[in-house]
């Protein structure tokens, strides 16, 4: 009843027309450049960041989230149509949904893929409603080294989203926890890391680091090839865009499959809504009566792995407004977002700001029917996005970048800087080092280290605080599982290699 | 054509070794070594605790440790973990589109946002995508007076202005 209330009052924020509009203008940016291959939701968030510091912090959480969950969406039809996933967590719809354009089914696949969102989508908002209130009550009664430990779980779950090798992920994290603690030190005014460099005493902006790693790194990855990909035939009018009886009965579980992993995969910080879609798309083919046809065009191969994308977003966002603990880049750039516009993300947030949380809430319900309309019968025009000519598209973002940056700070020298992070972007992107687990580490390392020397504080330096406390022992002991399973795991495999 | 991050292959038959890895993890195990003496120079353990020496030191110490290991495990893998290859033409264009910016950051100064932007699409689309010249000054100021007229006089967003006055 109480939750109730809270919705009500969320809606009654959300309807102000000038959060209709936002969470409107978030909801379209998202589905363009979920659309467009190479530009990703947190590289747009990070662009848009500084713009949003003249806007009231929930309509400016309203129009970013839209570009986050708004982007899940617009991903399919890149997959479909071009067999080139817009977004990352649409790289298991191509396998199926490319299928279905080439056999003349575009249609029906980009409407079950919408359909799919749309519920999956709407199941995740309110599993968050439901899910963060009593998690941020739980959490009110931690102090500095439950922060610590659950920021260490946090950042040591990140690394999950290492892709082949976890050295690299922590090494990236390494060096976001450097960049973090360059500048003046808080608690003793030392300048540190700052090169005798007067510009550098208040630290390196996050926004400079996010748009130059995101943003530029991307782009400039992009630029490697001069042309892009043919695009398969658009279906024209509405109706062909409808999936037919049979395949709406075909995705029954799908929708719930989608909906309930999505969910419960985006709750666990660093697992990420690709690792959602995945896992899915392997549900249910391992539950279907003909898993031999996956593969090569079948409905639900489309619809679980997009309502699985979609109902991440709402799962992902549980953390990081209750804990102030990102899952991933994107919601690292959001929680990076509220610290700018002076809110502290954590426990206390919700019940600090319920107009802010609520609000957002509401406007996810309104958002997913946004977009629903926007996909479905919009969607032919939205494809036309993709014969935007990369060399009017990519000047765009560098100038977005460019003008971003500097309206920031008025200065150059972030604008030199953000040049020096472009190239970082690149090259971690060049050789493998995830850029997510960097961007976790510039976010939580000031925080983490505020946690560890106030911990260290109040035991008057000794250690063992951190670890006599149950609830802070359970995430270090966690965090150090995490860290070291597959050590135990790799030396198993030389043992048993060793024995044979 | 190269592998990314290994020798040429007349030197992968001597070992077939990954460069990238080791370049990168010797540069890293370089910056650990540059935070932990940077962070011995601060305080470690104060009378209130500790002190901003005490978190970048360990840090240090673990991407010093975590280096070593990359550069380690990727010499004792050697030839026997394929690399994939990689395209120094690629590599070029993105160093060429890099240097473009980084020259059109340098004369934000002297020549102003709306100059040097589009200087810097001239450059993108009539070099890097090899568009014919007409195309490449409209897209160039197409783009500049868009920005102009959006950032600085729609929003009221500042831009850097050059010695010419815009």
């Amino acid at each position: 009843m109480e939750t109730l209330g809270y919705l009500l009052h969320g809606f009654g924020v959300a309807i102000s027309p000038m959060n209709l509009l936002w969470c409107f203008i978030g909801c379209f940016l998202g589905t363009v450049i979920g659309i467009l291959p190479g530009l990703g939701p947190a590289a747009t968030i990070a662009m848009l960041l500084p713009l949003t510091f003249q806007m009231n912090p929930t309509s400016a959480l309203i129009m970013l989230g839209g570009i986050y969950y708004g982007s899940k969406y617009g991903g399919s039809t890149t997959s479909i149509l071009l067999n080139v996933p817009g977004e990352s967590a649409s790289v298991v719809t191509c396998i199926d949904g490319y299928e279905m354009a080439k056999k003349g089914r575009a249609g029906p696949a980009l409407g079950i893929a919408a359909i799919a969102s749309f519920i999956a989508g709407t199941f995740g908002v309110v599993g968050l409603m439901l899910i963060a209130p009593p998690l941020a009550k739980f959490a009110l009664a931690f102090s500095s080294p439950e922060y610590f430990g659950l920021m260490a779980l946090g950042l040591a779950m990140g690394v999950l989203l290492a892709g082949e090798s976890m050295t690299k992920a922590l090494l990236a994290m390494l060096v976001g926890l450097w960049i973090a603690s360059m500048g003046t030190d808080l608690f003793t005014s030392t300048s540190r890391f700052t090169f005798g460099n007067s510009e550098m005493l208040d630290g390196v902006d996050f926004v400079v680091v996010a748009i130059g790693v995101f943003a530029l790194g991307e782009v400039l990855g992009n630029m490697e090839i001069r042309e892009g990909t043919q695009m398969l035939p658009v279906p024209k009018g509405w109706r062909n865009l409808l999936p037919t009886w049979q395949d709406m009965k075909d995705c029954r579980f799908a929708f719930v499959n989608g909906s309930v992993v999505g969910f419960f995969i985006g709750v666990l910080p660093g697992a990420g809504s690709t690792i959602a879609s995945f896992i899915s798309y392997g549900i249910e083919k391992a539950v279907s009566k003909h898993p031999e046809k996956f593969g090569t065009g079948v409905v639900e191969g489309v619809a679980a792995p997009e309502g699985a994308n979609n109902a991440e977003t709402g799962g992902a966002l549980v953390p990081m407004l209750t804990l102030g603990i990102p899952g991933s880049g994107t919601t690292a750039i959001l929680l990076a977002a509220l610290i700018l516009w002076g809110l502290k993300p954590g426990p206390l947030m919700i019940q600090d700001n319920p107009q802010l949380f609520w609000g957002l809430v509401a406007s996810m319900y309104i958002g997913n029917v946004m977009l629903l309309v926007l996909n479905m019968p919009l969607v032919p025009l939205f494809a036309q996005i993709l014969r935007l000519p990369v060399y009017i598209l990519y000047p765009v973002i560098f100038g977005i970048s460019i003008v971003g940056v500097y309206s920031t700070s008025s200065s150059l020298f972030d604008t030199w800087m953000l040049v020096v992070f472009g190239l970082l972007g690149y090259l971690m992107r060049k050789l493998d080092y995830p850029s997510a687990p960097l961007i976790l580490g510039l976010v939580l390392g000031d925080s983490m280290e505020r946690a560890l020397r106030q911990s260290l504080m109040m035991s008057q330096g000794d250690l063992s605080i951190l670890v006599s406390r149950p609830i802070s022992a359970t995430m270090l002991f966690l965090t150090a599982l995490i860290l070291f399973a597959p050590l135990f795991k790799k030396a198993n495999a030389w043992r048993i290699k060793a024995i044979s | 054509m190269l592998r990314i991050g290994r020798l040429a292959p007349a030197v992968q038959e001597e070992g077939d070794i990954k460069i990238g890895d080791i370049v990168s993890g010797a540069v890293l195990a370089g910056l650990g070594v540059f935070i932990i003496v940077e962070a011995r120079g601060w305080e470690y353990i104060g009378p209130d605790g500790p002190g901003p020496g005490f978190f970048p030191l360990w840090y240090g110490i673990a991407m010093v440790a975590l280096s070593v290991l990359l550069v380690g495990v990727s010499l004792a893998q050697g030839a026997a973990v394929p690399g994939k290859p990689v395209n120094w033409r690629e590599v070029g264009r993105v160093m060429m589109a890099w240097a473009g910016l980084a020259l059109c950051v340098g004369l934000l100064k002297v020549l102003g946002f709306a100059l040097a932007f589009g200087l810097f699409t001239f450059f993108l689309v009539a070099v890097m995508y090899r568009r014919p010249l007409g195309t490449a000054i409209a897209v160039a100021v197409g783009t500049s007076v868009t920005f102009y007229l959006l950032f600085p006089l729609a929003l009221n967003v500042e831009l850097p202005i050059g010695k010419l006055g815009f």
